[in-house]
């Protein structure tokens, strides 16, 4: 089942090309990950899954969860966010609000979609249980928690929402490597447990070597080389991303140690045969130049 | 938190006694001898000198200002020259009064400002926001003075819809006498359920209460948008869209919450301007309270009424300072746990 | 580190410890900002986005051009002074007198014009008055910190307490009635502001490493402050003194409408607004003029200050 598929996505801003992705498939249980540097529009395509690019200018088509994200009404748009896609981002307590306890906001986005009382006691309890919190954390507040409690709560509130996708923008790299180790493990669990998609932005191969099943590379704004990981970080066609793999230099070991699971050495429930062929992706070489800032 | 509330509270006290010590320097600084301000023009020289000796002219600056504190902290804050009351009793006489226009405006600047801050902040740079930010400019340029004066001569002298001055109609005093209990006529008709007095009481603060308003509204608006907008860029507020809630939830329901330190803490301090500027809107509208006071002070150059009335909101100002950061405290757990 | 409570000492760039609000009329800074933007790029950059600032920019230099060119540009120049036409005395505004003429039959425009000269004047000194002590308490205070930062900001705090109305108006009881009362009245209430401002931006200058540097080379104290500390922190204070001019005009006006400040014959806004008070009624036009006179110069400095300080925030977020 496809959750996110994208086609000749193009965000501009001011007339610049920010962001193009031209084509992304994620299936349930999947895991793609858009790598790449600073400013090279990886953030910006994870926004526009969710329909939040304020102010600039959306070409192409987006499809989550059977919704065409780019044409939707916002009324549709609110009830897919949340619900069907959430959102985690780089700094766990920057993302949440300093001035309310975690359950409240836990029980507004559960009240927002419609889990009220009892229900969204039990729901939200649950949820904090899936991810190793204890319950208790609900009545504290972001600056009360550590940033590895806070993250993982914030994949509770997707789990809690009952997203099929979450989205997630660094979501280790403000963390300590231990830390990032447990995220990490929460992530691959409901993944093969829930059957949870990942759509992950980062700049950090050692993560994207672990978790994802795709990769794309991204650099200024376009797509440079795309395909399965293990491909994709063992062999890289694209002289940018061995740039990338040569600028982390325990990557090579790293990436040989974690390549059985992460080639799918163990039996994936999401992956059905041709999938992976099915989602290769055709824009691999570089479609356009950025103009000169 | 018991250190900073400590803390906090010393250099309340530090300020205070500074407060103190500026308004006798300031009174000190008077030509003239105070002595014969008091005792008159054509007082003798005995009379000069018992008015000297009651008043302690004679002693050393530094015996005057320790017993300027005395009498100060036991209540005595002088004596009017031209009611001839003490002016701690004329203070308390007229401060609920201006505490009523100025509680009656400032609701009124909440009521107006912190919604016209959403709306701006929504519509950052549309067209709402620049009409939010225009009128909130205006507000805040307004000569409250003349603002009084022309909303006066409109609404009340031409058209006649509201009353011209005063803080209600006295002759009710007659048919139905105010039983008082905290000097604040508009809450003692309300609580003894005075309805004559309390219908033209609110009908007299109309005019008052809108002019006061303009600027705090003005000021609240401006802030409020900003603070918003400030917030609405942070990641929370991202987070709180990316839940599925709508544009106009995230700045009320999420963004409104951390924002509420900056707002509140502005509020405390534009009160204590309202009060200022309430002196103004009082003198044209008659409004019995501190400001009318100041300004009879004024036109008698009555000095120790001046000085009470300095005092009195200098220390209004303090509280109103402290009381944010306690406030502070209580809206943003931030500071709560520091 | 025990201070971190103290407003002044606002970490540069930290969102609001709390915020700066300077007295009536006067906007708000996030204390502590460090603009780094020239301001005469972001000039141009406010005038180009903001139509607001730009026209308070424009209100602002006709005001200016009006009140410089007043003995040439009024009808009737000598009705900015003495002289007194009792026959012509309330007339309504029409082709002899756009504006009318007041009780004692001057020309009411040309009062105005005058006014302006009286207003701009008024603000021009007491913002110099009160950002020369401020800025210098402010800058010694930020570099030297410990007792010295402590002292003085209790100092101010104590100035602080006191609503620039209010002083100003014990002030100018005791003090007599001028122009010059007022300036000194009002300057008295509003150094405390700059001090504030400039005490937490110096105190973040002087953590810089080029302070150090100059420090460990053996350069004096006072060259520091002075060449190096000093020139680093005014942009903020300069925002600020755009933002404040319009309150401190607001202010004064307020006093000589009381009758503390400027008296006859000066032409003054706030003191025309007083003697054509019991008029009103009847002669509209004598107190509606200068009134807006007040109100159009205090909004174009307001909105014109608004604009810079949006465009000088490195945030840029506020506009």
């Amino acid at each position: 089942m496809t959750l996110i598929e994208i086609r000749d996505l193009e965000v501009r801003i001011g007339g610049r090309v920010v962001s193009g992705v031209p084509e992304l498939d994620l299936a349930a249980g999947r895991c793609t990950a858009l790598v790449g540097e600073s400013g090279s529009g990886k953030t910006t395509a994870l926004l526009a899954v969710l329909g939040l690019l304020d102010g600039a200018d959306v070409t192409g088509r987006v499809v989550v969860c059977g919704v065409d994200v780019l044409n939707a009404p916002e009324k549709i748009l609110r009830e897919i966010r949340g619900a069907k896609v959430a959102l985690v981002l780089q700094s766990p307590q920057a993302a949440l609000n300093p001035a309310m306890r975690l359950g409240t906001l836990m029980r507004r986005a559960l009240a927002r979609h419609g889990v009220k009382g009892a229900a969204a006691r039990a729901r939200a309890e649950q949820a904090v249980a899936d991810v190793l919190l204890d319950p208790e954390i609900l009545r504290r507040y972001p600056h009360q928690v550590s940033g590895g409690q806070a993250q993982r709560f914030a994949i509770a509130l997707a789990l809690a929402l009952g997203a099929g996708v979450v989205a997630a923008d660094e979501p280790t790299s403000a963390l300590d490597v231990t830390v990032q180790a447990e995220i990490v493990a929460v992530l691959r669990r409901l993944r093969e447990e829930r059957g949870l998609a990942l759509l992950l932005v980062s700049h950090d191969l050692a993560l994207v070597s672990t978790v994802a099943d795709d990769v794309l590379v991204m650099k200024d704004g376009g797509v440079v080389e795309a395909g399965p990981a293990a491909r994709v970080l063992t062999a890289p066609a694209h002289p940018y991303t061995r740039d990338l793999l040569a600028a982390v230099p325990q990557m090579r070991e790293q990436s040989r140690e974690h390549r059985p699971d992460a080639d799918g050495g163990e039996p994936d429930p999401g992956l059905r045969p041709g999938a992976r062929r099915a989602r290769r992706v055709t824009g691999s070489r570089r479609r356009r130049r950025r103009p000169h800032r | 938190m018991p250190r900073y509330l400590t803390r906090r509270l010393g250099q309340a006290v530090l300020v205070v006694a500074g407060v103190v010590g500026l308004t006798f320097a300031v009174m000190r600084l008077v030509p003239g001898d105070p002595a014969v301000a008091f005792a008159g023009p054509r007082a003798t020289e005995a009379e000069l000198a018992a008015a000297r000796a009651r008043f302690g002219l004679d002693d050393p600056l530094w015996t005057q200002l320790w017993n300027y504190a005395r009498d100060l902290a036991r209540g005595d804050w002088g004596v009017s020259l031209h009611t001839k009351q003490p002016v701690a009793q004329d203070l308390a006489l007229a401060f609920p009064a201006s505490l009523e226009l100025v509680g009656a405006a400032m609701i009124v600047a909440v009521a107006a400002g912190v919604p016209l801050g959403v709306l701006a902040a929504r519509f950052k740079a549309g067209l709402p926001d620049f009409s939010v930010r225009l009128t909130s400019m205006l507000a805040v340029s307004l000569p409250v003075f003349w603002l009084a004066l022309v909303v006066q001569t409109v609404f009340a002298g031409n058209l006649g819809w509201f009353p011209v001055a005063g803080e209600y109609d006295n002759s009710l005093d007659v048919t139905s006498p105010l039983r008082v209990y905290t000097n604040i006529t508009i809450v003692d008709a309300l609580i003894t359920g005075n309805w004559p007095i309390f219908t033209s009481t609110l009908w007299h603060l109309v005019l008052p209460a809108l002019v006061v308003a303009a600027y705090p509204a003005g000021v609240i608006a401006q802030m409020t948008r900003a603070a918003l907008i400030e917030e609405s860029g942070q990641d929370h507020a991202r987070l709180a869209r990316a839940l599925g809630f709508g544009r106009i939830a995230v700045l009320t329901r999420f963004a409104l919450r951390p924002a509420a330190g900056p707002v509140l803490s502005l509020i405390a301090l534009v009160f204590a301007y309202a009060i200022v500027n309430g002196f103004l809107v009082e003198a044209v509208f008659n409004w019995p309270g501190v400001g009318r006071y100041a300004a009879d002070a004024i036109r008698s150059l009555d000095t120790p009424a001046i000085a009470g009335v300095t005092l009195l909101v200098a220390l209004l100002y303090v509280a109103a300072n402290l009381a944010v950061d306690l406030l502070q405290g209580l809206v943003d757990p931030r500071v709560r746990g520091r | 580190m025990k201070d971190e409570h103290d407003a002044g000492t606002a970490e540069a760039g930290k969102t609001p410890d709390p915020i700066t609000v300077s007295g009536p009329g006067g906007l708000v800074v996030p204390a502590g900002v460090v603009l780094r933007r020239t301001p005469l790029r972001a000039l141009a950059g406010a005038a180009r986005g903001d139509l607001l600032a730009t026209a308070g920019a424009v209100l602002l230099a006709a005001i200016v051009l009006a009140a410089l060119l007043a003995p040439w540009i009024a009808p009737y120049p000598e009705d900015g002074g003495t002289a007194t036409h009792p026959a012509q005395a309330l007339l309504s505004p029409g082709a002899g007198h756009w504006f009318g003429t007041d009780q004692v039959g001057r020309d009411i425009l040309s009062r105005i014009l005058f006014g302006a000269r009286t207003s701009l004047f008024i603000a021009v000194a007491v913002l110099a008055l009160a950002a020369a002590v401020g800025v210098t308490l402010g800058v010694v205070a930020g570099y030297a910190g410990g007792w010295v930062r402590d002292v003085i900001m209790r100092v101010t705090d104590v100035f602080l307490a006191f609503p620039a109305l209010l002083l100003s108006l014990a002030l100018a009881v005791v003090l007599q009635p001028s122009v010059a009362t007022v300036v000194v009245a009002i300057a008295v209430t509003w150094w405390p502001w700059y001090a504030r401002l400039t005490a937490a931006v110096a105190q973040s200058v002087s953590a810089r490493g080029y302070v150090d540097a100059a420090r460990c080379l053996g350069v004096p104290a006072p060259v520091i402050v002075f060449r190096h500390v000093l020139p680093n922190s005014v942009t903020p204070v300069t925002v600020q003194l755009s933002l404040d001019a319009g309150g401190v005009i607001l202010t004064a006006a307020a006093l000589s409408y009381l009758g503390l400040g400027a008296h006859e014959p000066t032409a003054e806004w706030g003191l025309m607004v007083q003697q054509g008070q019991s008029l009103f009624t009847t002669d509209w036009w004598v107190v509606t003029f200068p009134g807006l006179a007040i109100l159009v110069t205090a909004f174009s400095f307001n909105v014109l200050g608004e604009g810079l300080r949006a465009a000088l925030d490195p945030r840029g977020r506020s506009r």
